[in-house]
């Protein structure tokens, strides 16, 4: 585990106040706690940028009325959220009905906590980082099946498993664009990668056309693994109420909520680390500064948030069979050509 | 070769439905098209042919043109409108003329529809343009139009 500066004088001090058993243990939890500060933080930061980006769209003004600005609007809901009946279904299996909100929110922490926000501030530098990133993440769509089981409700079923198809599909497109990437970098330690991209350039300049088509198709693809709107048929409104949290309230509802947009902050995360340099600077300005780090690859990540959030807002949501024409018979077929011609570019060095 | 055109086309639609919205998403802090509804209540200015609630004008001589025909009241197709009125000798002519006591409006039952306002023969009623009517009694929505004292207006001619 490597610290930043400021908290090497908290863990000499934990250190030599207990054992090292305990102060491992303690400082674990804080780590963790600190970890769910940022995860609800940013949740409830996320969904009110949707909501002013949503209105700008539009061109109308968005929350204003909540604290300066309308900042507080989402503190406000979640209150609301907080205060609210947890209601049920009687036939439901109880169960797996309140265990499968914590599936999503759950495998979205686990993920978060390989994420590398700057060069020291990393909970745990997995050697396999990528694969493991890809493969917990999925572990989030279970919640999503187990929660429409559960309800005992057709709408929730059908959204449950429509979900399934389609991350179960496009699962396999964000693997594959990553995997070109990882031709490039020869390591799936996410540091090693930001290493490879301190020294060569941001990954998406060294692998020019082959790296800009694998970061379209894993965009459309980390936007489908989200269920937001282009691909939001698991939760269409106006076809199944409101999908698989159907029978869902107060906060078992916000964990699938919340979990919705710590998924978006962590695609737009992984988006970032593996083509546009993690927490680098462009052309390396600021490298010396360590500070600017997370700065500046939380700016980074606003950016592809932002791009998906442009998505959302702009495209209609796609049929059943539209979704799987287009990852079957478009993005499959590119995606494995694109490997290709990753690896000839690089076997004859014509990377830049 | 239409799976590449398909490809192409895809591309271009997607480019062209962003950079719609890009263009709005610009331009939204100066050019919302919506208003500060509550925060703009002094300057908000509704249009020509907006209907809030039926009025009935009154002149600065406490005189409205309503002769008390009952042309709203039968036009109005869910009885919102009722005139209570009365005969009385005119002074000048000295024949009897209808003259109304009450003219009385269910702002409850009002759908807005505007046909008592096109039905009337003297422009007597018309469509005023507010739109807070929220009260926490009912019986403040039945109200009655003509002012208390007021005479219709020597011009107007049943």
């Amino acid at each position: 585990m490597r610290l930043p500066l400021f908290l090497t004088t908290i863990h000499d001090w934990l250190y030599s106040m207990m054992p090292e058993i305990w102060a491992k243990i303690v400082e674990m939890v804080l780590i963790a706690v600190g970890y769910l500060a940022f995860f609800a933080v940013a949740g409830l930061f996320l969904v009110l940028l949707e909501r002013w980006i949503a209105a700008w769209i539009q061109l109308r003004r968005g929350p204003n009325r909540v604290g300066p600005g309308g900042v507080f609007q989402t503190i406000a809901d979640a209150l609301k959220l907080v205060s609210k009946e947890l209601t049920g279904t009687i036939k439901a299996d109880m169960f797996l009905y309140n265990l499968a909100p914590y599936f999503p929110i759950v495998s979205a922490l686990i993920v978060l906590s390989v994420l590398a926000f700057s060069s020291t501030i990393q909970a745990y530098d997995v050697n396999i980082g990528i694969f493991f990133i890809i493969s917990v993440s999925s572990i989030g769509v279970i919640g999503i099946l187990l929660g429409g089981w559960a309800s005992n409700n057709k709408y929730s079923l059908i959204g449950a498993m429509r979900s399934g198809v389609q991350v179960v599909s496009y699962e396999l497109s964000v693997g594959l664009s990553l995997l070109t990437m990882v031709l490039l970098t020869g390591s799936l330690q996410l540091s090693q990668i930001i290493e490879v991209q301190r020294t060569g350039g941001w990954l998406i300049l060294q692998g020019h056309i082959p790296a800009i088509i694998a970061f379209m198709i894993y965009m459309i693809a980390g936007t489908a693994e989200t269920n937001r709107t282009p691909f939001d048929l698991v939760e269409a409104e106006s076809e199944l109420g409101a999908g698989y949290h159907t029978e869902y309230s107060g906060m078992k509802f916000a964990y699938y909520f919340l979990a919705e947009f710590i998924n978006m902050f962590l695609v737009a995360a992984i988006a970032v680390t593996i083509f546009f340099g993690g927490w680098l600077s462009p052309f390396g300005i600021t490298d010396h500064i360590i500070w600017l780090q997370p700065v500046w690859f939380l700016a980074k990540v606003g950016g592809i948030i932002l791009l998906m959030m442009w998505f959302r807002w702009t495209f209609p949501r796609l049929r059943i069979d539209q979704i799987l024409t287009l990852e079957w018979k478009y993005l499959l077929p590119i995606n494995l050509v694109n490997i290709v011609i990753m690896a000839i570019i690089i076997l004859l060095g014509w990377t830049l | 070769m239409s799976y590449f055109s398909n490809i192409y086309y895809g591309i271009k639609s997607l480019l062209t439905g962003m950079s719609v919205t890009g263009k709005y998403f610009v331009k939204a802090p100066w050019g919302t098209i919506t208003q500060y509804y509550p925060d703009n209540r002094d300057t908000l200015k509704m249009f020509d042919r907006f209907r809030g609630e039926v009025v009935m004008p009154h002149d600065e001589n406490n005189l409205h043109r309503c002769t008390g025909c009952q042309s709203c009241e039968i036009a109005c197709p869910n009885g919102s409108i009722e005139i209570i009125w009365d005969r009385v000798v005119d002074e000048t002519t000295g024949k009897k003329v209808k003259v109304i006591d009450k003219h009385i409006y269910h702002l409850s039952m009002c759908t807005l529809c505007n046909l008592c306002v096109q039905a009337c023969p003297t422009n007597a009623i018309v469509m005023a343009q507010n739109f807070e009517n929220s009260v926490y009694d009912r019986t403040q929505l039945t109200k009655v139009l003509n002012k208390p004292g007021s005479k219709v207006h020597p011009d107007v001619k049943e």
